[in-house]
């Protein structure tokens, strides 16, 4: 009996893994793309007062959709919280994940994940009031630190006082909400998360200008999107349309200027447009204009940071390590060939 | 030894009770100053309602309407309420992403349902109960829309189902057994052949339908009240069988609701919750289109089930060996008497307990913001994530909590109406 339920279960996974090939396929078939993002994270996903998905990796994949179908609304959202995200793309509820996931080894690898790239470096920053005074991370020796308890950002504050020889007391907290009310009521001198979440907390805080985000980043957070692992071709996709993005804006195309670019001399623009005589995208099976479609769709990377975490957005995160490389960030995307 | 020197004729007429005895002050020193402790008690109540209140109410009333993010609010008046955030999202609050030209559908699903519960309610209403029945497939077809008869070819199958079964009792057969099984092959076969070309012709015929809302669009209290109120229905009986199962002399029955109850007990609810939304997907075959929200129903309604059996167990524990015995003495069978005698009582004594589970169910079914569906507790951090409203956060718990509180409020008051009205003993 024992056996025969182990077999129903294998075949099964064998006929769950079968279905995994050709992702690209069974997106055209359906006629939308299903992204899974979060339910609600600051500039990265969330829904407007219309109802409408907004968001950074929102727009990554209407860039995706667009690429696919020419049209950037073939995109259907399913909100997960971190607690299903990992199940609900093995289980193949979406097709691609991009919900401000760190890319770790672990994920990498033993949750059989493929990660495309990073499209926000993020990492773990210091909230602090203006009249401490504090200017730097390094001066917080004996600070008591309002901490969100489980988290990786816990040991990365343990890990980090204790390289630098300080002390602290924690203050724990069950999430971001509550270390921001203990911040504010004075129980700690600082409050510790990711930076854009700090970003975005101060920005509507009573007073904004009487704190301050500490300038170190004490972590590496690179947050991606990505896939299963299993169909290279489609992670394949997933990664062109995001280095269609970061190509865009170290080329100047800009969601404005992008039908500007047909007498160009760049020979890479042509084969990024499609307007060029080769058609290199047929390779992964998307039309020859995909990638015009995409940048189309919501501008190119620079113009999908400002609108959803930069200036435009109100939480006024500065690009920083998220420039690109010819602007002294770490965005490099290998050559369109 | 008659020398008596006055003797009273009149009656003395009574005189006017003491001042502290009456009126509000007798009633304050009976009820909040009849001793010391319960002086210094009524003084410290009063001064911790008033130092809420105190902050409370100014917060409250003066709170801003209208301004457009909560940035505008705090540069007006930092130390009120920005209820903005309330004026801006109760739409998604109440219906999710339901889409909005459809508001009129889950609005009317509700009002349908105020009255589909006045004829379980009171009793005086009864006959009216045939719209109760029609209910649960009305409000699926609102809600969820796609064709008509895709939901009511459900209810005559049923229909027929049941129209035989009685008709094979009284005309031919005597054996309830074998009514029944006939009575389900039939239904089975209709199901499984006819109803499929049935409702495409019927389709053809006389096409009514609805535009079709996907589950993901379900949120808000609309979702709260659809897993609250589909659980609270469905685990009712389904909880009573299990009481019954549990006490039956059927070793087999006895055994696998017994297995049941303490195995759902023994779980919390967000393990089975976590089941429904991830583990399900895994062995269910590719491709099924398992709807999440059903999902959720069931998992919640055995949940529910489970609790609903042990407090009907404790109202059939509560009645003495007597009623059951009588009950057989009369010649009474077993359905008749559990129909009868037993379970009036018993869940009359039951009836604290059920609307505890009931009003338990209903505030838990906020779980399944944990498995990313939108219910009010869910929309509340997806609304913080905008910009424009990040960092509010008493605003929306505030109208949530006040949301939920008039639905368990409402059960409560009716469980005390109903225990006033079924008192026998005094």
């Amino acid at each position: 009996m024992k056996k025969l339920f182990l077999g129903v279960l294998t075949a099964l996974a064998l006929a769950a893994g079968g279905t995994f090939a050709g992702t690209l396929d069974d997106v055209k078939a359906r006629g939308n793309l299903l992204c899974g993002v979060s339910t609600g994270a600051p500039g990265f996903a969330t829904i407007d007062d219309s109802g409408k998905d907004v968001g950074f990796d929102v727009d990554y994949c209407r860039a995706l959709a667009a690429a696919i179908f020419g049209d950037p609304m073939a995109v259907k959202f399913v909100g997960l919280t971190s607690a299903v995200r990992f199940t609900a793309l093995a289980a193949g509820e979406v097709d691609i994940l991009a919900r401000n996931t760190t890319w770790t080894y672990s994920r990498d690898t033993d949750l059989k994940q493929t990660f495309l790239g990073v499209n926000y470096y993020d990492g773990q920053g210091f909230m602090v009031k203006k009249e401490l005074g504090v200017k730097s991370t390094t001066e917080l020796d004996g600070a008591t630190v309002c901490i969100q308890v489980g988290t990786t950002t816990e040991l990365n504050l343990a890990d980090y006082f204790k390289e630098n020889g300080m002390s602290y007391e924690p203050v724990p907290t069950a999430d971001n909400a509550e270390s921001q009310q203990q911040y504010l009521a004075g129980a700690c001198d600082t409050y510790t998360t990711d930076a854009s979440a700090l970003h975005g907390t101060r920005v509507n805080l009573e007073k904004p200008d009487d704190h301050l985000v500490l300038p170190e980043i004490i972590s590496k957070e690179p947050l991606g999107p990505l896939v299963r692992h299993g169909d290279d071709n489609w992670a394949d996709i997933g990664r062109w349309v995001l280095n269609a993005l970061v190509i865009a804006e170290e080329k100047g195309i800009t969601k404005g200027n992008i039908d500007s670019w047909k007498d160009t001399k760049d020979a890479e623009i042509h084969r990024l447009l499609g307007t060029g005589d080769g058609d290199i995208l047929a390779m992964v099976g998307l039309p020859k204009n995909a990638m015009y479609n995409a940048i189309k769709a919501g501008g190119n990377y620079g113009e999908i940071f400002e609108n959803n975490l930069g200036a435009t957005s109100g939480i006024n995160i500065e690009r920083g390590v998220n420039a690109s490389w010819t602007k002294g960030g770490i965005l490099y995307s290998p050559p369109f060939r | 030894m008659t020398n008596i020197a006055f003797v009273r004729k009149k009656e003395i007429p009574p005189s006017a009770p003491p001042i502290t005895e009456v009126g509000l002050i007798g009633w304050l020193r009976q009820n909040l100053f009849s001793s010391w402790l319960n002086a210094i008690l009524t003084v410290l109540s009063v001064y911790f309602i008033v130092i809420m209140l105190w902050d409370f109410i100014p917060w409250a009333y003066g709170g801003h309407w209208n301004t457009k993010s909560l940035r505008e609010c705090l540069d007006l008046d930092p130390d009120v309420a920005c209820f903005s955030v309330l004026a801006a999202r109760w739409k998604q609050l109440l219906f999710g992403l339901y889409p909005a030209e459809e508001y009129w559908r889950p609005t009317l699903t509700f009002i349908f349902l105020l009255l589909a519960i006045v004829p379980i309610l009171f009793p005086k209403f009864f006959r009216f109960f045939w719209f109760s029945i029609i209910y649960p497939g009305l409000a699926v077809w609102l809600l969820w829309g796609g064709s008509f008869w895709s939901i009511s070819i459900v209810y005559i199958g049923l229909t027929f189902g049941t129209l035989l079964f009685l008709s094979l009792i009284r005309r031919y057969l005597k054996n309830y057994m074998i009514a029944a099984i006939l009575a389900f092959l039939f239904t089975a076969v209709f199901f499984l052949f006819i109803s499929n070309p049935l409702v495409a012709l019927l389709n053809v015929i006389l096409p009514i339908s609805l535009p079709f809302v996907e589950s993901l669009k379900m949120g808000g209290f609309t979702l709260s009240l659809i897993v609250g109120v589909t659980g609270i229905v469905a685990s009712f009986p389904i909880g009573i069988l299990l009481a019954l199962g549990r006490q039956s002399n059927l070793p087999v029955i006895k055994m696998i609701c017994v297995g049941f109850i303490e195995f759902i007990r023994g779980v919390p609810l967000i393990t089975l919750l976590f089941v429904a939304s991830v583990l399900l997907n895994y062995f269910l075959p590719p491709g099924t289109n398992f709807d999440i929200v059903l999902r959720v129903v069931i998992m919640v309604t055995l949940f529910s089930a489970a609790y609903m059996a042990e407090v009907i167990r404790g109202g059939l524990a509560g009645l003495p060996l007597g009623q059951h015995e009588a009950s057989a003495s009369l010649g009474l069978t077993y359905w008749q008497s559990q129909r009868l005698i037993i379970m009036p009582q018993a869940l009359k004594i039951s009836i604290p307990g059920i609307v505890n589970t009931f009003i338990g169910l209903f505030k838990d079914t906020t779980l399944v913001s944990i498995i990313s569906l939108r219910d009010p507790v869910g929309l509340a951090s997806t609304i913080r994530a905008d910009q424009k409203w990040n960092g509010i956060y008493w605003e929306l718990y505030v109208a949530i909590g006040l949301m939920f509180f008039i639905f368990c409020w409402g059960m409560s008051q009716y469980s005390q109406y109903l225990e006033r009205k079924l008192k026998t003993d005094k």
